[in-house]
């Protein structure tokens, strides 16, 4: 009985607020909009019976998601927020890689301390995180002031609110869920590995490509899933840093929900981003599954 | 002058078992863990269960604490079917092969665990588990965590905790596993010591077959799921009932060949053109089926010339000599390509190295040297 | 050992710059004296002071902090079980369905999280307040005490319960008894993570809250996006701290009880 209880007690609690919250979506990304509350047709009313029923049914449509492949405003930010996603993932793990490389060849006494201040930002709230680069990037901010500073430029450069503000947002946010899955997997490398590897002949660098750079390719993979499919749908990195013509999915999605109140188009959006989300989702459970194998 | 009466209560007709498996079966899924074991073990035994990984004998173990139920069969427990009653309302306790000390707990919050769980009063309490630290000898370790004592100490324990509830039935999972071979041999001694004092019934699981001989009233052999033979020590190392047995306990020549049936003995056919080998044995074997002998190594003698009057003689070439000390094991090629060992006892110091690699011996035996096997 | 050589030590060091630099320099504008953000005007701490002034700021904190002290512990119950039946209950109809559901939320993007819930209340007529944002929060973060809790289940020893049972408890004696404090740790660092992310949420708070309850990132997000100010410099600097006084103390106290256990291990190897 107790035993039933525990299975039950978590399991209907995700149904209710996690499964039933997406049907409802999915029912209203069907629905048409209206000037009423809530703000959509047709209601299912179960006071009617069975026609209630069919009435409802006949009510949905597909036109929602015709009216996104129509408006070009919609698959370019579908478009934009895989490109923006994409590019900050590859610079992210330029920046990553060497990081934990090093972190990986650090003395034995001092990874943990590395670990640590590598972790610790991520404790820090994001929001802070974001907000920090905007004194940094802006007209008058903190980088304007020292590069004219120093006489490097005489006019400041516009950065804030621009795509590159956005790229430099989800790298700094993000750059701890790249750095620790390559750690993990450079950390548990044998050393004598690249001294067999040199010992038979091969040049540091050489090592390094024939050797580590193989080993550390789960982590590698990991990494950048997990920098790529949150980036993908992020709202806060675009709206506080991106301007005007940034494009992101997630920005797109808030403001038809709170500005337009178009809340049928708006669970369009958002069944089309999953749907979007489910191959490198798909991608990445296969990857931490092989990762696990490897690990046992 | 008389002797002191043998324990052997599975002689005695009349003797009632602490434990009997009446057909008792566990399948997961496809696969059959044991297979329709029928066992009875009596008040007081040492008794080891002794097998290859995977011949079912943990799996056994577990169903008699209660963490398995078997599929078919029943367990009676002083007479009592266990079926259905849970691990915590069973008079077994377990002893596991990780030990399964609680880190979070000390040394006598460990011991003294089972009984608090009987709302035992807690002076009670006290005096059983320090009785029990006395038995163990680790009185000076009270408040030690499991992680600051050693892997020996940490045996003890195990063991503490697992007789402080005064069990009927102590099971015992391969308890000695994680100590170094010497350690090992002390531990045995102390755990019959300790068998014998408190005068509880033990079931040990174990695939050392020198720690089952030394320990245990009875030994059983398993294999697949079933028991290949129940025995005392003596019984499975002279008198095997299979191959199996035989090859699992120690080392041991078999030789395969056609019967021929004689007055109390047997002569087997084991190669062409070769003199057949006599030995004696109760069985009754039908003329020409397939029978095996069985000799263990120490029990073949070898020799330059050819012995004069001894009933099994055999020729042969030495191929490998292994010295160990205290005796030599010669790998002798007979007739046919089969090998045979045989093994000296090194008495004398002065190494006197009669044969060597590639020189022609005889080997030879007695007609009761070896045990004729059916299977 | 190999040389770390100046190409590790340079990416090292330019690396955490990156990491903390704009942190840092957030913290240093927090005590400057002037309004302009970017100018430095001299050392001051009145921006503190007006924050500890301005009642919106203080009430929205008020609200964040108890709608994450609420939500975690419901999450980190919630989670803890959940976890026991991922790792533990092996197979039972709708097995599948359930870990989905356990790590979906996961990696699904908040602001379809938001969306769906604030669907589902308007649905079922709930006001939104203080209330939704519990649930809402309870939803999302016990998934990750799940993750947390499951990891640390999984290398549990298991015969430490099976010794448990046959020494007399009943399964819940021995999962009160053994299993949770020997889990301790994870399912407290579980519900560290479940807080901190209450805190810091701001997309799925945007949702479900109402008029009557504004979380502090609501108030910070809303105020930010007109620009620099001195007083989130100052609430920021606050936030920093408060967190990083906990997770270094956390992480010392760790490494301390791990040094006094190798400690203890060598003293038991001399004490025979």
């Amino acid at each position: 009985m107790r035993r039933l209880l525990i299975v039950a007690i978590p399991y209907l609690w995700l149904l209710a607020f996690f499964l039933v919250p997406f049907v409802i979506v999915l029912k209203i990304s069907l629905s048409d909009t209206a000037l009423a509350r809530p703000p959509y047709f047709p209601q299912l009313d179960l006071y009617a019976g069975w026609t209630g029923v069919r009435d409802f049914l006949s009510g949905l449509d597909l036109e929602n998601f015709a009216f996104l492949a129509t408006d070009a405003l919609y698959w370019k930010a579908y478009l934009s927020s895989l490109r923006i996603a994409a590019v900050s993932t590859l610079i992210a793990l330029l920046v990553g890689y060497p990081i934990a490389y090093a972190m990986a060849r650090a003395n034995q006494s001092w990874r943990p301390t590395l670990l640590m201040l590598v972790i610790l930002p991520f404790w820090i709230s994001f929001l802070i995180r974001v907000y920090s680069w905007m004194g940094i990037l802006g007209q008058e901010g903190y980088l304007n002031q020292l590069l004219i500073g120093v006489g490097i430029i005489s006019d400041p450069l516009t950065i804030l609110n621009t795509n590159v503000a956005v790229y430099i947002g989800i790298v700094y946010t993000y750059l701890p869920f790249m750095v620790l899955p390559i750690y993990a997997s450079l950390g548990r490398m044998d050393e004598s590995l690249l001294e067999a590897a040199e010992d038979l002949g091969c040049s540091r660098f050489q090592a390094f490509r024939l050797v580590t750079l193989p080993l550390s390719r789960p982590g590698i993979i990991a990494g950048c899933f997990l920098v790529f499919i949150p980036a993908i749908g992020e709202f806060v990195i675009p709206s506080l840093l991106g301007g005007s013509g940034t494009l992101m999915i997630g920005k797109v999605l808030w403001e038809e929900f709170f500005s337009n109140r178009d809340w049928p188009v708006a669970s369009a959006v958002a069944i089309v981003l999953l749907l979007i989300l489910i191959v490198p989702i798909i991608i990445f459970q296969r990857n931490e599954q092989r990762r696990q194998e490897a690990e046992s | 002058m008389s002797e002191p009466a043998r324990f052997a209560p599975w002689e005695d007709p009349d003797a009632k078992p602490l434990i009997r498996f009446r057909g008792v079966t566990k399948r997961f899924g496809t696969f059959t863990a044991i297979d329709g074991i029928d066992l009875d073990i009596f008040e007081s035994e040492f008794f080891a269960l002794l097998g290859p990984s995977g011949c079912g004998k943990t799996t056994l173990m577990r169903i008699l604490a209660g963490f398995e139920d078997p599929t078919e069969g029943s367990i009676l427990l002083d007479g009592n079917d266990l079926a259905g009653a849970p691990p915590n309302k069973r008079s077994t306790n377990m002893m596991f092969q990780s030990y399964a000390l609680f880190p979070h707990l000390s040394v006598f919050d460990n011991i003294a665990f089972g009984l608090r769980r009987d709302r035992l009063p807690a002076g009670e309490v006290r005096a059983r588990t320090e009785e029990m630290m006395a038995l163990v000898k680790l009185q000076d370790l009270t408040d030690r965590r499991p992680h600051q004592i050693s892997g020996g100490q940490r045996q003890r324990v195990a063991l503490a905790r697992a007789l402080a509830k005064a069990p009927r039935l102590l099971l015992l999972d391969e308890p000695l596993g994680a100590l170094d071979k010497k350690l090992r041999r002390e531990t045995q001694f102390e755990l019959m010591d300790i068998q014998e004092r408190t005068g509880t019934t033990f079931v040990i699981v174990t695939h050392d077959q020198e720690e089952a001989m030394t320990v245990a009233t009875r030994v059983a052999v398993m294999d697949h799921g079933r028991i290949a033979q129940v025995a005392d020590p003596t019984g499975i190392y002279e008198a095997p009932n299979s191959t199996y047995v035989a090859d699992f306990i120690g080392d041991v020549n078999i030789m395969k060949g056609r019967a021929t049936p004689a007055d109390g003995t047997v002569s087997i056919e084991w190669a062409e053109g070769q003199p057949a080998l006599r030995c004696a044995t109760e069985l009754r074997l039908e003329k020409g089926v397939t029978a095996f002998i069985a000799i263990r190594p120490e029990k073949v003698s070898i020799s330059s010339r050819r012995p004069g009057n001894s009933p099994n003689a055999v020729a042969g070439r030495v191929l490998d000599i292994a010295y160990l000390g205290n005796v030599s094991t010669y790998h002798v090629e007979i007739a046919g390509g089969q090998v045979i060992k045989a093994q000296t006892a090194n008495t004398d110091r002065v190494a006197r190295q009669e044969f060597t690699w590639e020189e022609n011996v005889w080997l030879y035996w007695s007609e009761t040297a070896g045990i004729v096997l059916e299977r | 050992m190999r040389r770390f050589g100046w190409f590790n030590a340079t990416s090292l060091t330019l690396g955490l710059a990156f990491l903390y630099l704009p942190v840092v320099i957030l913290v240093i504008y927090s005590f400057n004296a002037s309004k302009l953000v970017t100018v430095w005007a001299g050392f001051s701490t009145k921006w503190y002071g007006e924050l500890f002034r301005n009642e919106a700021f203080l009430d929205a904190a008020w609200v964040t902090l108890k709608v994450a002290f609420l939500s975690s512990t419901l999450a980190t119950a919630l989670g803890t079980m959940a976890a026991h039946v991922l790792v533990r209950a092996g197979r039972f109809p709708g097995r599948t369905l359930f870990s989905g559901v356990i790590y979906a939320p996961l990696v699904m993007p908040e602001v379809i999280t938001g969306l769906s819930l604030l669907l589902l209340f308007i649905g079922i007529g709930l006001d939104r307040g203080v209330l939704t944002i519990v649930l809402a929060h309870t939803t999302f973060s016990m998934c990750y005490v799940s993750v947390v809790v499951s990891s640390r289940l999984v290398t549990f020893d298991r015969s430490l319960e099976e010794a448990a049972l046959d020494l007399g408890c009943t399964p819940f004696d021995a999962f009160r008894l053994v299993t949770l404090p020997i889990i301790a740790p994870a399912v407290v660092s579980g519900w560290l993570l479940a807080f901190t992310l209450s805190l810091d949420d701001l997309v799925i708070a945007s949702f479900t809250s109402g008029p009557s309850a504004t979380t502090l990132p609501i108030k910070i997000f809303s105020s930010v996006r007109l620009g620099v100010s001195p007083e989130i410099n100052a609430l920021s600097t606050i936030l920093i701290a408060i967190v990083s006084i906990g997770v270094i103390a956390a992480s010392l106290a760790s490494k301390r009880s791990a040094i006094r256990g190798q400690r203890d291990r060598r003293s038991a190897v001399r004490v025979p």
